[in-house]
């Protein structure tokens, strides 16, 4: 019943334009319908999927592991980019599942968003440490750089540094098998 | 899980968009997320961008609006950038190729918006063919 | 008891409202006169009792019940008794009873005086307005009960989210409310015409007050709910074109667009079907602003009662009634008969210029609101912002505002141009002097507010213009609001463009003893220091502000934690002057030990509001000049009837 469908009757054919208010309330009813159904998935889809990581060199986050930077993703072997930090509740509930990834072998970076080194430190400790390499990124600007919009995210970077796949929230245990299968394309 | 955070969102009818306690970093916001650019020309056209760009964190607010951290590091992105010289349009392009036309409150003319641009223009052809021979002559006139 | 007898109201009042759709049918067949009769007083009967059960809420919350669901879900027994009683509404079953609540009031106020209308007219509308209340009360008494038990009664309520504990939240949402359920008396009687075919000056009279009066409301509502949002937020910002807010825009353009040809189709019988799909559309979009809201399907920061189950209740109960009442419109409208007509340049021609401008407007708020749920059911996420909305609604606004300042001189059916020229030429010649003078000092505004800032002035000229050359002692009430109403809205332009154009923003880093120049203060942070509220703890920066070197006053803004729900909240700080707006807000403590300060000067930004209310105060008058009228002849004719049957005897 949108405005712009006065009912007034025109001078010759009022037929259809007195119709034209329903069509349109009932468009409005098809659309908030759908909109109703739809899971209310409020995710931000990186853009930035099937291009290259832009360039960036960020100084590790952690005493034992090195800093993370473009060049460490072109090595021909597809790896994952785990944007997290230890402020947050999902990354800890990830933990266990990025733990069974490295242990068949995944290859795991870390983007640790604005984290304090004791508090990186405490947080390995109690959940584990899968990652090979975890950059310190204290402006969030590689999270920007990449179209990332929250922690935690885990990103797919096939050999020569092409971002294949991204996956939004924590891992839970049956999106392992996705992630592998996507790492296995990628390397392809 | 999904119906007790619809219950708390109930509850914030003026929420701000700060997350759980729990989950609140430690690190002091970025430099320039609560600091202006000093040239005053600068900070105008900083803050006229800010106010279009869309806090990716928050219910519906721009990063201007928010205070959360991410948008205090796009503000510091935002700041750093336009104060390096980098035209306010290209930030905002660099933003859609990473978050598409979502973090952009100012919609981009494309295929898919054309309709809200022609929305205006459509509604007053309606209007001018619902009032066409409405109007009796003016006899003041004649 | 009381929570069973306000049950047992509820259901007794819903019966009637079946019995009074089913009357009033039966009334309009040929044969039904016997019905006629039964269809008043069934609705007199049922607005006393759903307002017998509302008490019986109230009085629940006032006495903290415990052992009622929503009392203990909602409330606490150590709140003050003005929190205890918004907390009735604070809620999604108290606010749903309260919309049924001034639905039935109405449908039995409009029973109890309506004379004017033919009796069929008027039984169809009350049976329009019966229909319309049996659904919401099948979503109340189904799906939402209020007067629920519990087992077992708490121990203690559960309070109201701190957040909420704002007088703000006393004020505006039953405002914004009664303006929306109001429209649904104009949308009855819409009904009630397209029934009996009487779409005539008699109709828009008995609607006219409805229309005003829920306008008022929602003006009002819509006022202090920016205000609310603006020191509540603490970035200084007071629209932000947020879906919650556009749901209540909607209503408002579609009723001022109403209430305007209301005026046309009163006194010149023109405007008919137009004015029939208005009333449609006012409550319509009521109902679409309720459903937008409370089904969370648009993302807000307003969020309210957010539920998406109880979103397709509204959906269904939006499409039967919506749905019905276009269709009734199509099948109906054509045999309408076309009104008197006008020529070009007359009243009724500026007054349909009027509605297409403010239909336009409604129209763009529509699709630019929906749009990213459209483009999301293909596949691509957009967002649609205030660099939208400003503009496009400005292109309706603008060409509105320069009929605004010239309709009202028109005379009705025809008029000459020439007869209003210089009524029209002062305040054009003001108009573009101050956009010359805003080119040349102050280049830099940006178009919108720089034609914002030359129309104001020019608008508030024209709209004392209708007063020329009158006796204003005898100039009727209806006149004066109209006058006070178009005031209201230059004095709020002019604030709107004030704000945006000549807003000065300082974020600082503050150590205790330092001064800050923002606009024409100079702001020193005296200290920082921790104070505790019954449910609060906050850090209070105290600061000095000196206006131009004058002597200092002192303002508090706080950052406060609440403790029971965890949350928090920044209370600015503002000091109003009759030029401007001060408004401070405590930040966070940086690295080095000083304190972020966000420090606003906005001139004239209170005007937006003072605005709003001159709005709503023309509302007032011109309802209280009508509804005197109406009274007036209500009385005189009841005394005629008087005397004829006392002569009778």
């Amino acid at each position: 019943m949108s405005a712009q469908a006065p009912g007034k009757p025109g001078p010759k054919k009022p037929g259809l334009a007195l119709w034209l208010p329903l069509m349109l309330f009932a468009g409005f009813v098809v659309l908030v319908i759908y909109g109703l159904s739809r899971n209310a998935n409020t995710d931000v889809v990186s853009a930035f999927i099937g291009k290259p990581l832009p360039a960036f060199d960020l100084p590790p986050a952690s005493d034992d592991r090195p800093g993370l930077a473009t060049a460490d993703f072109t090595k021909g072997k597809p790896r994952l980019l785990n944007v997290f930090a230890s402020w947050c509740v999902p990354c800890a509930v990830e933990a266990p599942q990025l733990a069974a990834l490295a242990a068949k072998g995944v290859e795991i970076d870390g983007v640790a968003i604005r984290d304090r080194k004791q508090d990186l430190a405490q947080f390995l400790a109690q959940n584990g440490n899968p990652f090979a390499r975890i950059g310190r990124d204290d402006l969030s600007q590689v999270q920007l750089a990449i179209g990332s919009s929250g922690v935690p995210e885990t990103f797919v970077i096939d050999g020569r540094g092409v971002i294949r796949y991204q996956h939004i929230g924590d891992i839970r245990p049956e999106d392992v098998p996705i992630i592998l299968r996507k790492l296995a394309e990628a390397g392809a | 899980m999904k119906r007790l955070w619809l219950a708390i969102m109930a509850l914030l009818a003026a929420a701000l968009c700060s997350p759980p306690l729990a989950a609140q970093d430690l690190l002091p916001p970025a430099p320039y997320a609560y600091k202006q650019i000093a040239d005053p020309a600068l900070e105008a056209k900083a803050q006229t961008l800010m106010l279009t760009l869309r806090c990716l964190k928050c219910q519906s607010q721009s990063i201007a609006d928010s205070d959360a951290p991410m948008a205090g590091d796009m503000r510091h992105q935002v700041r750093t950038r336009i104060a390096a010289g980098e035209d306010p349009e290209a930030i905002r392009v660099w933003l859609i190729e990473r978050y598409g036309d979502y973090v952009s409150y100012t919609p981009q003319l494309k295929p898919i918006t054309w309709p809200l641009f022609a929305a205006p223009l459509i509604i007053l052809v309606l209007a001018a063919l619902l009032l066409r021979g409405r109007f009796r002559r003016s006899k003041a006139a004649a | 008891m009381i929570a069973e007898l306000g049950l047992a109201m509820l259901w007794i009042a819903a019966a009637l409202a079946a019995l009074q759709l089913v009357a009033g049918c039966l009334a309009l067949t040929p044969k039904g006169g016997l019905f006629m009769g039964l269809v008043r007083p069934v609705a007199i009967a049922q607005g006393v009792l759903v307002a017998g059960a509302f008490a019986a809420l109230i009085w629940l919350f006032l006495s903290t019940d415990l052992s009622v669901k929503l009392v203990a879900g909602n409330s606490h027994a150590a709140k003050p008794w003005i929190f205890k009683l918004a907390a009735t509404w604070g809620n999604h079953e108290g606010s749903m009873l309260m919309w049924v609540t001034i639905m039935s009031i109405g449908g039995g106020v409009v029973a109890l005086v309506e004379k004017r209308l033919r009796e069929e007219t008027l039984v169809a509308t009350l049976a329009g307005q019966a229909f319309v209340s049996l659904g919401f009360y099948a979503f109340l008494l189904l799906a939402s009960n209020p007067f629920q038990r519990l087992p077992e009664p708490a121990a203690e309520g559960q309070g109201l989210n701190p957040l909420l504990q704002d007088i703000g939240l006393a004020f505006h949402p039953p405002t914004l409310y009664v303006g929306y359920v109001g429209l649904s008396i104009a949308f009855s009687f819409a009904i009630g015409a397209l029934v009996t075919r009487d779409v005539g000056p008699a109709f828009a009279r008995a609607m006219r007050p409805w229309v005003l009066g829920a306008w008022i409301f929602l003006t009002l509502g819509i006022t202090a709910g920016s205000y609310w949002a603006y020191y509540t937020l603490g970035w200084g910002g007071w629209w932000f074109w947020d879906p919650v807010e556009n749901a209540s825009l909607m209503p408002w353009l579609a009723a001022t667009a109403l209430l305007h040809s209301c005026s046309v189709l009163a006194s010149r019988g023109a405007l008919k079907a137009w004015t029939v799909m208005l009333g449609v559309v006012a409550f319509s979009m009521s109902m679409v602003g309720t459903f937008l809201v409370r089904s969370g399907i648009l993302t807000s920061v307003h969020a309210f009662a957010v539920d998406p189950t109880r979103g397709s209740f509204i959906l269904a109960l939006l499409a039967i009634y919506i749905g019905g009442a276009l269709t009734l419109f199509a099948l109906r409208a054509n045999t309408v008969t076309e009104g008197a007509r006008f020529s070009f340049v007359s009243r009724e021609a500026s007054l349909v210029f009027n509605n297409v401008m403010l239909c336009g407007i409604l129209g763009i708020v529509l699709i630019g609101t929906l749009y990213p749920l459209l483009t999301e059911a293909m596949g691509v996420k957009v967002s649609v912002g205030p660099p939208y909305f400003n503009p496009v609604s400005a292109f309706f606004a603008i060409p509105m505002f320069l009929i605004m300042a010239v309709g009202p001189l028109l005379r009705w059916r025809d008029d000459k141009a020439a007869r209003i020229t210089w009524a029209v030429a002062v305040p054009a010649f003001l108009a573009a002097a101050a956009l010359l003078g805003i080119v040349i000092f102050a280049p830099a505004v940006s178009v919108l507010s720089a034609l914002g800032l030359a129309l104001a002035p020019a608008l508030a000229l024209a709209s004392l213009m209708p007063l020329r050359g009158r006796n204003l002692r005898r100039t009727p009430l209806p006149i004066y609001g109209g006058v006070l109403a178009h005031l209201g809205i230059a004095v709020a332009l002019f604030g709107m463009a004030s704000e945006s154009a000549f807003s000065t923003e300082k974020l600082a880093a503050m150590n205790p003893g330092d001064v800050q120049q923002v606009g024409p203060y100079a702001i020193t942070l005296k200290g920082i220091d921790p104070v505790a509220g019954p449910n609060w703890t906050a850090l209070e920066a105290t600061l000095a502000a000196s206006y131009e070197g004058a002597a200092p006053i002192i303002l508090r803004p706080q950052a406060r934690t609440f403790s029971n729900p965890p949350g928090n909240r920044t209370e600015s700080a503002l000091s109003t002057r009759w030029n401007g707006q001060l408004y401070l807000v405590l930040g966070e403590e940086a690295a080095d030990g000083r304190w972020q300060m966000r420090l606003w000067w906005k001139p004239f930004a209170p005007l937006i509001w003072y605005g709003g209310v001159l709005i709503a105060l023309g509302g007032l008058l011109a309802l209280v000049g009508r509804v005197a009228r109406d009274v007036k002849r209500l009385v005189a004719t009841d005394k005629i009837a008087f005397r004829r049957t006392a002569q009778g005897r």
